[in-house]
């Protein structure tokens, strides 16, 4: 099933949040066609992890726009922009990542484009809204979980602020600019109008830490407090936790202290029978545990635990779980040829419709691939 | 302005936070949210998943998780209160439920039993692992995914433990991916009036969220993932990405010329790295002659010299200083939302803008089956 066959989105998005919610759309079953600097394309092509490339783009490039078409257009000037107008009046959504003032003085601004095309649903992520002393600042994703207080989540008590390891800021925005799209997609079913909708990553990720800044509203604002070894959650009693095992690492999640003490045949536990002692006591338990725990194998743990329902698992790296039967059966990857002969291999969309995967075996374009075609089919002249 | 999914009717059996993060979005987005929640104990986000604080009763989980949404409390082991909830999912648009595989069929809200009573329904359901293989019956709770899904091996530094991210990310996201399901299937039946059922899971989810590093390990022939020496914010990037500290705090500073930033911030060191390829192969020693030299002034200074040359870089704040800068004031995130009991608390907002208006509601969190009479009037009357 793809839900959302039939509508073209114009992607002027570049790097990570707006091209993550370009291709959760394509995967969705939409046409989406990148607006791309003539010959260059969008600046992610160059931003590799571990200096990668594929057939002339950064592999990054390629895992964000895979299933999409690229029409190549400068933007300034006046031939190509008319041509960009009238393909904006035949489209149902665009997106840009511009910094707050650039489509207005390109002149593809909301009520610019409304007035061409009343029913376009128009997208803009920012990285800090558009007003306030933060709007001229970069989008980026390091800077954003830096500001936003999100640093200090991750990590032991002792360890310097902790980024995420991942673009978060980035992935957590584009899932919003997609429900925002949708949703607005939604209303245009009925009202036959369009919207403009509006994301920002410092907005989205000051939302992904709702749960926590909604306990800081509202406990007299007290800072965080990571846990002194083995911290997962600031927030959370003891055990919640990673901690080292004879031959590697499992996690305990939430639970009975007295039930793991008694099944771990752990005796120091038994001193901690009150509850409200798991959180007010959380770091001399967490401490007991982590030199316990490193007597036994990582199955001897398990072995004790899983059967009474303890919520714990073993800590994986990529070259198990990947290569693990639990994977194979995810049928959670694709491999998408490339159009110089290399097979790119990569996830799929992680949503299932009447239980069936979503496959695209369509990869990234190169920059301006379809540019005739599109010329040709919405009749550009 | 209408909110865009008013008119939405959302019956929502799903516990904890993944399920409930997507029923908040939609509440937030217009629909109408009645949690249907068991007799007596309710959501176990009440009991099981809390922090330690306590709001009127709840812990501040529950609370920040549920506002702008209705309590029904039903026994679903007992045919008149199952009859009622039937009857309300004959009335609803869509269905959310968040059980370990095999629960829903014995309780008789299967996809196959509610298409039977509404055809155009939205089923969406929120697994731990998919419903085959040797996990399907493992607890999909959050720190359990994160710890199978290879993500701890991404945060901390080389010789930290696997770290996991203190947020539940799994959860959330699952809950993001299920919303962009919900409201592409919502598009769909407008259009074509057929229902579906729309599904996730935590780990695909969490996977999804690395989709970036698993594709660099499955094109880099499989290496194992290195975290950085020191200063590590992503094992995949060179120097200088990362967090510093400074005489007076801590800096960030993202992707940057190696020789570009020996300039300006007169650090003659890491002027010989000239080669751009030794900013990922020699990133160790390049972040440790940056956190030295770093250390020896206050981040004031260093933003001094950094931003005016437009290079990527960020004081760390932590929440005290976030909520009294300019910039934090000016995004108005903050809401306070009211319980029916007069109970008023303070949270943060839907982050997505429509037509340049806010989405805010003032609804709180219910207590315990507080809308189950007034619904039962309003919709099973007869």
């Amino acid at each position: 099933m793809q839900p959302l066959k039939g509508l073209t989105v114009l992607e002027f998005s570049q790097f990570m949040a707006g091209p993550s919610a370009g291709l959760r759309l394509a995967d969705l079953g939409a046409r989406v066609i990148k607006i791309e600097r003539p010959k260059t394309g969008e600046a992610g092509r160059n931003i590799a992890t571990k200096n990668m490339y594929m057939d002339g783009s950064s592999l990054v490039f390629h895992t964000a726009n895979r299933n999409k078409e690229s029409y190549g257009a400068d933007l300034k000037n006046p031939a190509d922009l008319q041509k960009i107008r009238a393909l904006i009046a035949q489209a149902d959504v665009m997106t840009h990542n511009f910094r707050p003032g650039v489509m207005e003085k390109i002149g593809l601004d909301y009520e610019t484009v409304n007035a061409i095309n009343p029913k376009m649903i128009y997208g803009t992520i920012t990285g800090y809204g558009t007003k306030g002393p933060w709007v001229k600042k970069p989008g980026q994703d390091l800077l954003i979980q830096s500001l936003s207080g999100l640093t200090h989540l991750s990590g032991n008590a002792d360890d310097a602020p902790t980024p995420f390891g991942v673009a978060v800021a980035d992935m957590i925005c584009g899932t919003h600019f997609v429900q925002g799209i949708l949703a607005a997609l939604v209303r245009r079913n009925k009202t036959k109008l369009g919207a403009w909708v509006e994301v920002s990553l410092m907005e989205s990720v000051l939302d992904l830490q709702f749960e926590v800044l909604t306990t800081y509203l509202n406990d007299g604002k007290k800072l965080p407090q990571r846990a002194k070894v083995n911290n997962a959650h600031a927030y959370l009693q003891a055990p919640y936790g990673v901690y080292k095992t004879a031959d590697g690492h499992i996690a305990l999640a939430m639970g009975s202290l007295t039930k793991l003490g008694q099944l771990l045949d752990c005796d120091a536990l038994t001193t901690f029978q009150e509850p409200t002692s798991w959180f007010s006591q959380r770091d001399d338990i967490m401490a007991i545990l982590k030199d316990f725990l490193v007597q036994k194998t990582n199955n001897e743990w398990l072995a004790m635990l899983d059967p009474h329902d303890i919520w714990c698992a073993e800590v994986l790296h990529y070259e198990r779980l990947l290569s693990s039967e639990v994977f194979r059966l995810l049928e959670m990857d694709q491999y998408i040829p490339l159009q110089n002969g290399e097979v790119f291999h990569t996830t799929r969309c992680p949503i299932k419709f009447n239980e069936q995967p979503i496959f695209s075996p369509k990869p990234a374009p190169r920059v301006g691939e379809h540019t005739d075609s599109i010329n040709l089919e919405f009749n550009l002249l | 302005m209408s909110k865009p999914l008013e008119g939405i009717l959302v019956i929502d059996m799903s516990q904890f936070l993944s399920g409930p993060s997507a029923s908040l979005r939609l509440a937030d987005l217009g629909a109408r949210v009645i949690k249907i929640e068991r007799k007596g104990s309710g959501d176990l986000c009440r009991n099981l998943y809390i922090s330690n604080v306590e709001m009127n009763g709840e812990s501040s989980m529950f609370q920040a998780i549920n506002r702008n949404k209705e309590s029904f409390e039903a026994d679903l082991k007992n045919p008149i209160d199952k009859k009622a909830v039937f009857q309300l999912i004959s009335k609803a648009d869509v269905f959310i439920q968040n059980f370990r595989p095999g629960v829903i069929e014995r309780l008789g809200f299967s996809y196959t039993a509610l298409k039977a009573i509404k055809p155009d329904i939205i089923y969406a359901e929120i697994s731990g692992y998919g419903k085959k293989g040797p996990w399907k019956d493992k607890p999909g709770q959050d720190l359990l995914v994160q710890a199978r899904s290879g993500i701890t091996a991404l945060t901390g530094n080389q010789d930290s433990d696997p770290t996991p991210m203190g947020i539940a990310v799994a959860d959330i996201f699952a809950g993001s991916h299920l919303t962009q399901g919900i409201l592409a299937a919502i598009f769909q039946r407008d259009i074509s009036g057929e229902g579906c059922k729309v599904e996730v899971s935590l780990l695909e989810s969490v996977l999804d969220l690395q989709f970036e590093m698993i594709t660099t390990f499955y094109q880099d022939g499989g290496q194992p993932t290195v975290r950085t020496k020191t200063n590590n914010a992503h094992a995949y990037l060179g120097a200088p990405y990362g967090i510093y500290k400074s005489q007076n705090g801590y800096l960030a500073i993202a992707m940057a010329s190696i020789p570009v930033l020996g300039n300006l911030l007169e650090c003659p060191a890491l002027l010989v790295f000239e080669n751009t390829q030794s900013w990922f192969d020699q990133r160790n020693e390049i972040k440790k002659i940056l956190a030295n030299h770093l250390l020896t002034q206050p981040t004031e200074h260093w933003l001094s010299k950094l931003e005016p040359a437009d290079i990527w870089c960020a004081e760390v704040m932590n929440w005290h200083k976030l909520m009294q800068s300019e910039g934090f004031l000016s995004l108005d995130m903050l809401q306070k939302v009211q319980m029916t009991d007069g109970y008023v608390y303070e949270t943060t907002r839907c982050p997505i803008r429509i037509d340049g208006e806010l989405l805010t509601s003032t609804k709180g969190a219910p207590k315990l089956g507080e809308d189950t009479n007034v619904i039962s009037q309003a919709f099973l009357a007869n």
